[in-house]
């Protein structure tokens, strides 16, 4: 962890401290949920990665904007979601982000500046630097951070897109949060050479942070940040952390690919909330009980939105064609196509 | 005031009124700017709007079509070119997966408001990947609109209309028409998304054309007047939304139909169309509903081979004669 660069930022610790407890506090509900089979579908873990998403998203303001994946829930909630209604989404109910029409795979809070979370692998790369092209073109401030994992960096969009990014400068950040494994392959059997060297061949300045390290994150990212308003983005991040569930949360006996020493170890010594909550004790911004009081306020507050998504109605079984065309109320009464 | 200008023309007025009526479009593709695309179609706009507004891309299909997504999330409407249809292809996850679910998927909360234009149409001796027409591939994707344009004067209203709205929309010009001229008023005009032309009126047989194909039914429906065939031809103009009512309110007049497109017959416009008399209107029918597609075998260069892959109008007047005598085409 660094060194406390300013000491009196204390409610910017405490505010990264909350989010990534709210993440964890999400995420552990949504696995509850699953294993009680009390969610629709399947959903991806963002446990471990805390220190990634809210490290990034401390440092953006509303107007600024990204772009999720998959395991999206850590970017969602670090960009000023608020639990009951993701949990409303992940429960396909109708006061979801989405209306219940997303899920898991596309949940985001569109009126913080997420452009959605997106279950292609690599499906967003084009969307966030069509962002950056739109702030440049329309003279806005906002920049725009792309989040992707390591096994996007396989399609060949991210080749395309940072091309151009780096052809027309445009203010975009490319993070791309490398937990080691490509769904259920370990990401040195699929990526030759180095990461960061492929962004380096566009002439995009790039840069490797430990991403369990939640301030090292957040000042890296607001130096870039600074600097893309300035017009001298784009870049590119390689952040190094970890997934401490499975692909997905059906993805239970993974010793075929992962060990659980491996994974042992990693939450022992490298976990981003331990090791930050310690650091705030060492550098006596807070004590160990004042945690544990935040900790037991969110777990509580995650508990009572799940209960709350539980009890909420599902949309009306007249939505299934709203949203298909903007204006236009009922896309079948408009396209004349499929029936019921 | 209404003047003779060919379809290209009519494209790069419509693309430059909107451009100056709202800041906010811009255009993106390979070789737009200074090169006006291979077609020239669009020459000339990138000395008016500078290459900000006119953006030359590299040869990135899916990249510059994912860019072009994000912007239009963003405040911009993009107007991309992709310059044969064939590169659809390589753009179908940003177009069908993003693009035309984005609306959807965020429950309302965000919209895509971007024109894909691109063109289509065999015989230009390009051989299998400059040649298709795959309108029926888009058109299946919701959230997606799909125009086609028939003349100049609809290549125009229809872009000026698809530029304005809030949803992706493809339009697919005819490569081959780029030089057909037709009369297009002055004044700025629109043409309307899901409103059918009805090019001839008719009574004993309707033929149901998209793009080229409502030339070669007009040319049909010439010779059929000859031997006292009375032929209604219908320009559905849009195929997302369709304007079915036309198409069934014709079919009812005239008890007969056949749907003319240069997609491939199998699983494609005219298919739906077929299907959707075939549907509604079925007791109104005295004869089967025809499709008449491009062959289903890729487009092959030889002229001798190409020629036969496409519907004519020789071909659609005899279709036309036989339903009218009673005669089964396709007997079971």
């Amino acid at each position: 962890m660094s060194a406390a660069k300013n000491r009196h930022n204390t409610e910017d610790y405490l505010q990264m401290y909350r989010q990534m407890v709210r993440i964890r506090a999400f995420e552990d509900n949504a696995n509850q949920l699953y294993l009680s089979a009390r969610m629709p579908g399947l959903t991806h873990m963002y446990s471990g990665q805390e220190a990634v998403a809210v490290g990034i998203c401390e440092a953006l303001t509303d107007e600024d904007r990204i772009t999720s994946t998959h395991r999206g829930h850590g970017h969602c909630v670090a960009k000023g979601a608020d639990l009951k209604t993701m949990f409303c989404e992940l429960l396909g109910k109708a006061e979801g982000y989405c209306r219940g029409k997303g899920g898991s795979m596309h949940i985001a809070d569109q009126s913080h500046g997420n452009l959605g979370a997106n279950a292609i692998v690599g499906g967003s790369m084009g969307i966030a630097t069509g962002a950056a092209l739109s702030a440049k073109r329309l003279g806005r401030e906002f920049v725009t951070v792309c989040f992707f994992g390591d096994g996007a960096t396989a399609q060949g969009l991210w080749y395309e897109v940072m091309n151009m990014a780096a052809l027309w400068r445009l203010p975009v950040i490319y993070a791309c949060e490398n937990n080691g494994y490509s769904e259920y392959t370990r990401t040195e059997e699929i990526a030759a050479g180095s990461l960061i060297a492929r962004a380096q061949a566009f002439g995009v300045e790039a840069f490797q942070v430990d991403g369990q390290d939640v301030l090292a994150v957040n000042e890296l990212t607001q130096q870039l940040v600074g600097r893309c308003r300035k017009g001298e983005g784009p870049f590119f991040i390689e952040l190094d952390t970890y997934r401490y569930h499975g692909h997905h949360v059906g993805d239970i006996n993974r010793d075929y690919y992962r060990s659980r020493d491996e994974e042992a170890e990693w939450k022992k010594l490298r976990d981003p909330i331990t090791n930050f909550g310690k650091w705030l004790i060492d550098q006596k911004i807070m004590s160990a009980d004042e945690l544990v009081a935040i900790d037991e306020e969110i777990s509580a507050d995650a508990q009572a939105a799940v209960q709350y998504a539980l009890d909420a109605p599902y949309p009306d079984v007249n939505e299934v064609d709203m949203h298909v065309f903007s204006g236009v109320d009922h896309a079948l009464e408009y396209t004349g196509g499929a029936h019921r | 005031m209404t003047r003779e200008i060919t379809l290209s023309k009519a494209v790069n007025e419509a693309i430059a009124e909107e451009m100056r009526r709202d800041a906010s479009v811009i255009l993106l593709g390979e070789d737009v700017a200074e090169a006006g695309t291979p077609f020239k179609v669009l020459s000339g706009l990138v000395e008016e709007f500078g290459t900000d507004r006119v953006i030359d891309t590299p040869i990135s299909e899916p990249g510059f079509m994912g860019i072009a997504v994000g912007a239009a999330m963003t405040g911009l409407r993009p107007v991309v070119d992709l310059m044969f249809g064939d590169f659809l292809y390589l753009v179908m996850d940003q177009l069908c997966n993003q693009a035309a679910k984005t609306h959807y998927m965020s429950g309302g909360k965000l919209t895509v408001p971007l024109v894909l234009r691109t063109n289509m149409g065999a015989t230009r001796r390009s051989a299998a990947q400059h040649s298709q027409s795959l309108q029926a591939l888009v058109a299946h994707i919701p959230g997606l609109k799909v125009a086609m344009p028939s003349s100049a004067y609809e290549a125009k209203g229809l872009l000026k209309t698809a530029i304005r709205d809030d949803n992706p929309v493809v339009i697919f010009e005819d490569k081959l028409m780029y030089q057909d001229k037709a009369p297009v008023p002055e004044e700025e005009y629109l043409v309307p998304f899901g409103k059918a032309h009805i090019k001839r009126e008719g009574r004993d047989v309707t033929l149901v054309a998209t793009s080229s194909m409502v030339q070669v039914a007009e040319e049909a429906a010439e010779a059929l007047a000859g031997d006292g065939i009375s032929a209604e031809v219908i320009d559905p103009r849009t195929i997302v939304p369709l304007d079915e009512q036309t198409i069934l309110n014709s079919v009812r007049k005239t008890s007969r139909a056949i749907v003319i497109d240069e997609g491939h017959q199998s699983y494609g416009v005219t298919a739906e169309i077929a299907a959707r008399i075939g549907e509604k209107a079925f007791y109104h029918l005295d004869a089967p509903v025809i499709r008449m597609g491009a062959m289903d075998v890729p487009v092959p260069f030889s002229p001798a081979l190409e020629d036969l892959t496409v519907p004519n109008a020789a071909g659609v007047a005899e279709n036309a004669r036989r339903i009218c005598r009673g005669e089964l085409i396709h007997a079971a």
